[in-house]
């Protein structure tokens, strides 16, 4: 399926810019605006800011791991369960074999373990999600539909359904660290993340097979792209992200619990959609993906201010801004398509 | 013509087959699967599930996937359990199922807007719709827990008869509301086998250009369909509380996933055209034997989850397998023409 | 009754600025199966649509049985009884045979419920008109190419179709097929029907249309009876160029074998196959649909795995388990369907040329390395002469023929050995079917081994310096194309003499 969008691709040193980005941007900047003026001692203080950039991060890697997924023509619905299966895995370990009273610097091997155990975990999850998309054939949303229930399934049966909260203190103090008491660590491991997917998927050979892959999987395989190959790693990639954010969601509630996040799925669907993602495959940029996460956050943020108005009408925001968007994009498409059939020939 | 072959090439007998073979499971670990009281309780608890299944099959075998049906059914529950306590209604059941439907009909016809009209892609359209829809029962409504109008308890509290548990000495009522379910049943079987509208929605479902040079009304059958759903969605809500006898806005979200793996573990394609009924409600019942009966195998509650995602890939796993078999069929089959 | 069926003049169509259409006519008398051919941009996808009532023209005249219009609709066009094949049959795969057929009937008398026993009675009746057997309730997608058109077919007959226009329906039916389909047209004829045939194969315009129209750059260039048309006037007239018959003699470089074949056999594709190829040769597979020829090149790229027997490259064996080993090897393959198979239409040109060969264009950690990729593409747009004005542009706004060039220039970047092409210039313009064929003896004088598959005969004999004929998974026979006919290679593949 051809995306119409792409119709108006521009010449760029090597490579296509996403026509999405300047849209986004205007958007961006009218959010900001708005919350600016409506409540100037609150918006665009260094107090909300540090709030923000606390609270996006760990839904802001899902959603760089769900475009991951789309882009090669799929989706990764069962980013939350990875996220709280790998945390859970952590803190079981943590709870079981961080003796009472240690001293800190007696915590920080255990630490690593954990954190590496977690992202091993991610990995696994991705790979049995890619399995099952790439050899078995399986659709990609009834695959991590199924995945998504298992790792959540097998998060709860671990845990018995309760929250696992008795981490050793400095797994927390270190993930709520703020460098100059203003930048959490979070915010910087979602900038290393995104810098590092956008450099790869715009600059790297496996982003270039990535993209073509999601556009057209048959003559990937003619082009000898090892589709297969691309479908397992992206998926692990995902998966591997997603063990991030869970860790940095424990972090944040100094516990684990199988639950968490889970209205983040549909969240993250809608970010990456809204930041230029093709759900048909083949198109899209963090760039574009990154601003609707700042969008997503600053509108959430806005409306916090409000005591007045619930937070559910982000939803309702998030959901119509999302079908203005649509709509917007189509009619535009409908508008190109007319002035390509007039110029076109026999 | 039936030939074996054909049915071997379907996905029905499979659902039966482990329907069949997990009933006698449990039956023999615990002795009281086959009893009538746990039949009805299986029943019962399968009502709001299948009639989702239905609207949800529905939409699947046009091309599209809808997850919004759950928020449309809540929120259209919602607003007719206020509006009907507000005024104090004591009056018959039927005027809540009009009015919940009547809202479920508006909601429908966003989506039916949005997806038949402008032909925007159906998963990101209804996960807009279903934010909305939600945001506004949370937000705009400040929905929270209450109870329902008493002509509503009354319905629920309408039962068909009573099945009793010889060796446990519990019982379990069969719902009236078991016919709304069946009347569902009978009303959309018409309609699909029956009608043009029904057939049509197949087209599309198998080529949607070619269904538009055909001459079908694709804008008007798609909008039809999801304000259909939005109806259906609308009465579900109505029995769901009716049942329980308490209206709980997030009772019933989050059950999508759960309600699009059984219309696809009963056969039908994800990609549309194709899929029937009897997969679906088998489809369902499986899930719910999943849900409901796995501790009479002594495979505790929290693990059930687990168990209920291995079905869905081993079932989604099975199809794939089935459609990929076809599909060399067929290669072979055109090599022979030379 | 009028002595035509069908009369078109002074058809003008423009879009935006663009001539589609200057003045053209066309004529079918009642009755006449009539060949309208042309290349692609010659205009005779929008004299098809203006007929059917799509497209609105500017100015011009359409006579139907003696009617006339300045214009018509879709609607009243069928009602006419003008019913126009396209290429994709727009039949329904997931419903019965059954259905396909009756739901139109059913939809043009606005009926809203569905009575079965009527369906069928309308499908068989339907199906007996050409005298088509076939199971009413199959799912039409476990049918064959040719089954679906026939029901295409069938479906039009059912809306009294007077003239049925087919857009070039032989080109995925198999050489019976398409016998099937002549006898099936023969039959419409001796009902009354006129059929407006659209095709740019000069064999079908000889065997089966008596009148022909052939349209270039949206003018009239010829027409009249095919009684008196030979194939060098005819590709005149559809490119304006006169062309030379070319045949290759290759000069086979060095003695040992590129690529050496023995004994490959794959379970209901082919077997025992074997054969050797020299650098400096072109070796022509021809067959029909469904002799292996396929399965036998999606072997030796890698696509599919043989059951047994032995392929060495350069005299060594290789095991080409996937795509990516045979490249390694230095295979290449430019697949028969260029859309799904060879291109990533909204993609760019220059990724759709570099794809293949981005390990060389990239630095490390796998970065691309830009300039790097854009002399790639530069060099390759120039040696190919691909008309583009961009290659950033997508690949989809090229014509068939450029799209072909950029398919083998993205084989070409890479370091080749062997390179083979399925079906080369299927649907390509004729101007570029020979810049492809002057390539490809350009390619093999340098060394490069090829192997093109192909049934159209007459590329065959130009291309190759050695024929193989295959038939039902076998080869039959090796022939020296310049000792041969197209007639022999027709017989050889069919098995019938």
């Amino acid at each position: 399926m051809t995306n119409p969008r792409s119709a108006a691709t521009i010449r760029a040193a090597g490579h296509t810019r996403d026509p999405n980005i300047p849209r986004l941007l205007v958007m961006l900047v009218f959010v900001f605006a708005l919350m600016t003026l409506l409540r100037p001692n609150q918006f665009a203080t260094m107090a909300d800011f540090n709030s923000m950039m606390r609270q996006f991060p760990e839904y802001g890697i899902m959603a760089i791991g769900i475009s991951l997924t789309m882009i090669t023509g799929g989706i990764d619905l069962g980013v939350v369960g990875t996220a709280n299966l790998s945390a859970i895995v952590a803190a079981k370990f943590l709870i079981g074999s961080v003796p009472q009273g240690a001293l800190p610097a007696q915590v920080v091997p255990y630490l690593i373990i954990a954190v590496l155990l977690s992202l091993s975990v991610g990995l696994a999850c991705g790979a049995i999600a890619g399995t099952l998309i790439s050899r078995f054939s399986i659709p990609a949303i009834l695959a991590t539909l199924g995945t998504q229930q298992l790792f959540t399934g097998i998060a709860i049966g671990i845990t018995n359904g309760r929250p696992q909260s008795r981490l050793p203190l400095l797994y927390s103090r270190i993930g709520n660290l703020e460098l100059f008491k203003f930048v959490p660590i979070s915010f910087i491991i979602f900038s290393v993340v995104a810098v590092g997917v956008g450099l790869m998927l715009s600059r790297a050979r496996f982003g270039t097979h990535m993209y073509m892959m999601g556009t057209n999987a048959r003559a990937a395989r003619y082009a000898g792209l090892g589709n297969n190959s691309i479908i397992l790693r992206t998926y692990m990639l995902s998966g591997l992200l997603s063990s991030v954010a869970g860790l940095i969601m424990m972090a944040r509630a100094n516990s684990a619990k199988a639950d968490y996040g889970a209205p983040y799925t549909l969240q993250c669907v809608l970010i990456a959609v809204l930041g230029g993602i093709d759900p048909n495959g083949g198109f899209g940029t963090i760039t574009g993906v990154t601003i609707a996460i700042l969008i997503l956050q600053f509108l959430s943020s806005g409306l916090n201010m409000f005591n007045n108005i619930s937070n559910f009408y982000r939803d309702v925001i998030w959901g119509g801004v999302l079908i203005l968007v649509l709509v917007f994009n189509k009619l535009l498409s409908w508008r190109a398509e007319r002035r390509a059939v007039r110029k076109s020939v026999a | 013509m039936i030939s074996v072959g054909r049915i071997a090439r379907r996905s029905e007998p499979y659902v039966l087959a482990a329907i069949v073979a997990l009933s006698v499971l449990i039956q023999v670990q615990s002795g009281q699967f086959f009893s009538g009281n746990n039949l009805v309780d299986l029943t019962r608890s399968l009502i709001v599930p299948a009639l989702f299944s239905i609207a949800c099959m529905m939409v699947i075998v046009s091309g599209g996937i809808d997850v919004s049906f759950t928020a449309i059914a809540s929120l259209a529950m919602y607003v007719t359990d206020r509006l009907l306590l507000a005024s104090n209604y004591s009056g018959n059941v039927m005027l809540a199922y009009a009015i919940s439907a009547g809202l479920g009909l508006l909601m429908g016809a966003l989506n039916g807007f949005l997806i038949g009209f402008l032909k925007l892609p159906t998963l990101v359209v209804t996960l807009g719709t279903s934010s909305l829809f939600t945001g506004l029962m949370f937000g705009a409504f400040s929905a929270s827990a209450s109870d329902v109008p008493p002509s509503i308890a009354m319905h629920g509290k309408q039962i068909l008869f009573t099945a009793t548990n010889a060796q446990t000495g519990l019982t379990s009522n069969m719902p009236s509301q078991i016919f709304i379910l069946i009347g569902a049943l009978i009303l959309v079987f018409f309609l699909l086998r029956y009608t043009m509208l029904g057939r049509g929605i197949y087209a599309i479902g198998g080529d949607e250009t070619a269904a538009e040079r055909a001459g079908f009304n694709v804008r008007g059958i798609k909008m039809f369909l999801y304000c259909f759903v939005g109806v259906l969605a609308g009465i579900t809500g109505i029995v769901r509380i009716s049942m329980i006898a308490y209206a709980d806005p997030s009772t019933m979200l989050g059950m999508e996933l759960t309600v699009i793996a059984a219309v696809v573990l009963g056969g039908t394609r994800v990609t549309g055209g194709l899929g029937t009924l009897t997969g679906t409600i088998l489809g369902v019942a499986l899930m719910t034997i999943l849900s409901n009966s796995l501790i009479l195998i002594g495979i505790p509650t929290y693990w059930s989850r687990a168990f209920t995602g291995l079905v869905i890939i081993l079932g989604t796993g099975i199809t794939a397998h089935q459609i990929r078999s076809t599909r060399r069929r067929h290669a072979r089959a055109q090599k022979a023409t030379v | 009754m009028a002595a035509s069926a069908l009369r078109v003049e002074g058809i003008t169509k423009s879009f935006g600025g663009v001539q589609a259409l200057k003045g053209v006519s066309l004529e079918i008398k009642s009755g006449e199966i009539h060949c309208l051919a042309g290349e692609n941009g010659s205009g005779k996808s929008t004299l098809i649509k203006v007929i059917s009532g799509v497209y609105e023209p500017d100015a011009g005249e359409i006579e139907i049985h003696g009617q006339r219009f300045s214009h018509l609709n879709p609607k009243e066009a069928i009602g006419l009884g003008i019913q126009v094949i396209y290429q994709d049959f727009s039949v329904f795969p997931n419903l019965t045979v059954m259905e396909n057929l009756a739901l139109n009937m059913e939809l043009m008398q606005n009926r809203k419920l569905v009575n079965y026993r009527r369906a069928r009675a309308i499908a068989s009746n339907a199906v007996s008109q050409i005298g088509f057997k076939v199971d009413l309730d199959e799912r039409v997608e476990n049918l064959s190419v040719a089954d679906r058109q026939l029901i295409a077919i069938s479906r039009a007959l059912l809306q009294e179709a007077k003239l049925i226009i087919m857009d070039e329906p032989t080109s995925a039916l198999t050489k019976k097929e398409v016998k099937a389909l002549f006898e099936v047209i023969k039959r419409l004829q001796s009902r009354g029907l006129s059929i407006l045939f659209v095709s740019h194969k000069l064999d079908e315009v000889f065997e089966i249309s008596e009148r022909y129209t052939i349209l270039r750059s949206g003018e009239n260039v010829a027409s009249g009876s095919t009684k008196e048309l030979d194939r060098k006037t005819f590709a005149f007239h559809m490119t304006g160029r006169q062309f030379m018959d070319e045949r290759y003699r290759s000069q086979s470089l060095g003695d040992t074998p590129i690529l050496s074949v023995k004994g490959l056999s794959r379970g209901g594709a082919y077997a025992d196959i074997s054969f050797d190829l020299a650098a400096g040769e072109i070796l022509g597979i021809t067959g029909l649909l469904g002799s292996g020829r396929t399965e036998l090149v999606e072997t030796l790229f890698g696509i599919l795995r043989p059951d047994s027997g032995r392929i060495e490259i350069k005299g060594k064996e290789a095991n080409i388990s996937s795509v990516k080993a045979a490249i390694r090897q230095g295979i290449g393959y430019v697949p028969a369907d260029r859309l799904t198979e060879g291109l990533f239409q909204p993609q760019a040109i220059n990724r759709n040329l570099v794809i293949s060969v981005l390990d060389r264009l990239s630095g490390r950690f796998g970065f691309l390395r830009r300039r790097a990729i854009t002399d790639a593409t530069s060099k390759w747009i120039k040696e190919l002469s691909i008309a583009t004005k961009d290659p950033m542009l997508p690949v989809r706004t090229l014509s068939g023929g450029n799209q072909q060039k950029v398919v083998l220039a993205r084989w070409l970047a890479s370091d080749l050995s062997i390179l083979i092409l399925n079906g080369p210039t299927m649907g390509v313009d004729i101007g570029s079917k020979y810049d492809i064929h002057a390539l490809m003896r350009k390619l093999a004088a340098n060394g490069l081994a090829i192997i093109i598959v192909s049934d159209d005969l007459p590329e065959v004999l130009a291309c190759a310096s050695r024929i193989l004929v295959m038939r039902a998974g076998a080869f039959v026979q090796e022939l020296n194309p310049a000792e041969t006919t197209e007639s022999r290679l027709s017989e050889l593949s069919t098995g019938i003499a």
